[in-house]
């Protein structure tokens, strides 16, 4: 997917414009409220008409405001799925999913109502009235509804916002899973950086109405480290688990883990903050942290008070965070060796 | 005591098929205005609110004089319509066009009412999903209007049942041909020893009326019941 943009818009008293190009399947668009995420996806779908400008999706013209083009949203094959489903209220299940691909040309139609159902595991509510759905099931028929139309571009404007943080948790891996499997190009709008980085593979960064630059999740993770509560919150992707003793040990590359979390033992992807590394000079001795590796400094990002000590374990990426201070003391320079120290318990499962 | 004449039965046959015919020419302009004010992104919205509202406020008497000045002989679009063979004035289609347009207000507020419930999202989801501006409107904006349709048509209805005063200006008081109800009733009082006629007619208004409240009130209810199930 490709897309061009070159836009003002004025609405009331706030003022949007972006200028770019980006090219890629999974782009996200990142912001704090009010910069203009949404009313960008609205200026893509049509929904708002721009002041001036021009949009071009994978080299077709949705909008040209010197030619005089503007396509009304049913032929820009852009779909939305807005943070609440919005669902039609007069239809079922089965007839909402319906709505879009009945609407879509025959030869331009990929996945039929059956694959898609069993999919997003809503085939057993197909005749159910929409209104007894719950939160996530509904965004996931809304999502259906979408992914049935087999658009040029879906544009996902803060799915997960309306649902509480469980339910999160449980429908990220499975929208991963299922935008994986579909293989629509998307732009995903949140003000989440842990949405971005699971999501995404390019962010356009959106402040105060203007488009402010291409970038990627991990760049906009690793720069928040020190304004983050969390620090900078590793992603490990752990496999082969096995039984030891109490706990649970993972394979990490050429390393093991051990976690305390039973929950589903299986291969998958893990979040660990920068804050839960503790990093020692020498070997530590009577350690209650059951994690111990050793590793080589590779990067230092020094940031407000704090510096990322960015380890590289025998090939894997950890990223510890530690105050200027101690930073100083210990010695940490690029290439030191040093022993990084992990509780059993501070890894969180994301997928 | 209810004691009806074939010219009391012509003329509640008459007040049935006016209101009626009225009701369902005014539901398709009822719906376009509606839409048109819920949802239009047009100057002078204001002004065309106004001018639906007017026969709300005006004495109908007055509507009915205006009405025969435009539609009459030799009115601008009574001309017109001479030309192609229809005559409107002293016409039940005369009465029909005053039921229509007293009547046209009260079901514009009421559908209006409707649309605004609508969430401007379904819309937004609806147009893309594929689907163009009459198919959004066909398909979406008017089976989500329909409870506020049918309460739009029985105020018209009722409405249109006690016309008075732009029928008879501009359809005349003739029995068996513009007479209805209300019509009737006045003809009634003016004659001496019509009194037992104009009760009876009464009461047959009274009768119709409150069938048409009823009805009313059973389908908003049911209405209320699947919001309800919706919410």
């Amino acid at each position: 997917m490709k897309l061009e943009v070159e836009l003002a818009k004025r609405l009331g008293g706030f003022d949007f414009s972006a200028g770019f190009s980006v090219a890629g399947e999974r782009i996200g668009i990142f912001g704090p409220s009010g910069s203009g995420k949404s009313t960008f996806g609205n200026l893509l779908t049509g929904l708002l008409r721009p002041d001036m400008g021009s949009i071009r999706l994978n080299n077709c013209c949705l909008f040209d405001s010197q030619a005089g083009i503007n396509l009304t949203p049913d032929r820009r094959r852009v779909a939305v799925v807005f943070q609440h489903a919005h669902l039609f209220p007069h239809l079922n299940v089965r007839r909402n999913l319906l709505f879009g691909l009945q609407r879509t040309p025959v030869d331009r139609r990929k996945f039929n109502l059956g694959e898609v159902a069993e999919a997003l595991d809503i085939s057993p509510l197909l005749e159910r009235n929409v209104a007894e759905l719950s939160g996530g099931e509904k965004q996931r028929v809304a999502l259906g509804r979408a992914l049935l139309t087999c658009p040029d571009l879906l544009i996902l404007d803060e799915p997960l916002s309306a649902l509480d943080k469980r339910l999160k948790e449980q429908i990220i891996p499975f929208l991963r899973k299922t935008l994986r499997r579909f293989a629509i190009p998307y732009l995903y709008i949140s003000h989440s950086l842990s949405e971005m980085r699971l999501l995404t593979d390019r962010v356009l960064l959106f402040e105060g109405g203007l488009f402010h630059m291409v970038t990627d999740a991990e760049t906009l993770a690793r720069q928040r480290m020190s304004s983050n509560r969390y620090g900078y919150l590793n992603h490990l992707s752990l496999s082969e688990p096995r039984e030891v003793g109490d706990l649970l040990g993972y394979r990490w590359g050429e390393n093991e883990l051990l976690l305390s979390d039973h929950n589903n033992p299986q291969t998958g992807l893990f979040e660990l903050s920068s804050k839960d590394v503790l990093l020692f000079k020498n070997h530590p001795h009577a350690l209650s942290a059951r994690n111990l590796l050793t590793g080589t400094i590779s990067d230092l990002i020094p940031q407000g008070g704090t510096v990322g000590v960015v380890l590289s374990c025998q090939g894997q990426k950890l990223i510890a965070q530690v105050i200027r201070e101690a930073a100083l003391e210990l010695g940490l320079e690029i290439g030191t060796k040093v022993y990084a120290a992990i509780k059993a318990s501070a890894f969180r499962r994301l997928a | 005591m209810l004691t009806l004449t074939s010219v009391d039965l012509q003329a509640i046959w008459l007040s049935a098929k006016v209101a009626t015919t009225a009701t369902l020419v005014t539901l398709p302009f009822g719906f376009a205005l509606a839409w048109l004010l819920a949802f239009g992104r047009m100057r002078g919205k204001l002004l065309i609110d106004g001018l639906i509202s007017l026969p709300l406020v005006l004495p109908p008497v007055v509507i009915g004089y205006l009405l025969l000045l435009l539609l009459g002989r030799q009115g601008p679009l009574g001309g017109l319509l001479k030309t192609l063979g229809i005559q409107v004035i002293f016409t039940w289609k005369g009465a029909v066009i005053a039921c229509a347009v007293i009547g046209l207000p009260l079901m514009v507020r009421s559908i209006r009412l409707g649309m605004e419930q609508i969430d401007p999202y379904l819309i937004h989801a609806s147009r893309t999903l594929g689907a163009g501006f009459f198919d959004t409107l066909g398909s979406l904006v008017l089976p989500l209007s329909i409870p506020s349709l049918v309460t739009g048509g029985i105020l018209c209805f009722a409405r249109s049942l006690g016309e008075f005063g732009a029928t008879i200006i501009l359809a005349g008081n003739i029995p068996g041909v513009t007479q209805t109800i209300p019509l009737s009733i006045y003809d009634y009082t003016n004659t001496p020893g019509g009194e037992a006629g104009a009760l009876s007619l009464c009461l047959v208004s009274i009768l119709l009326s409150y069938l048409v409240l009823i009805i009313n009130e059973i389908i908003m209810r049911r209405s209320r019941r699947s919001v309800r199930q919706l919410s």
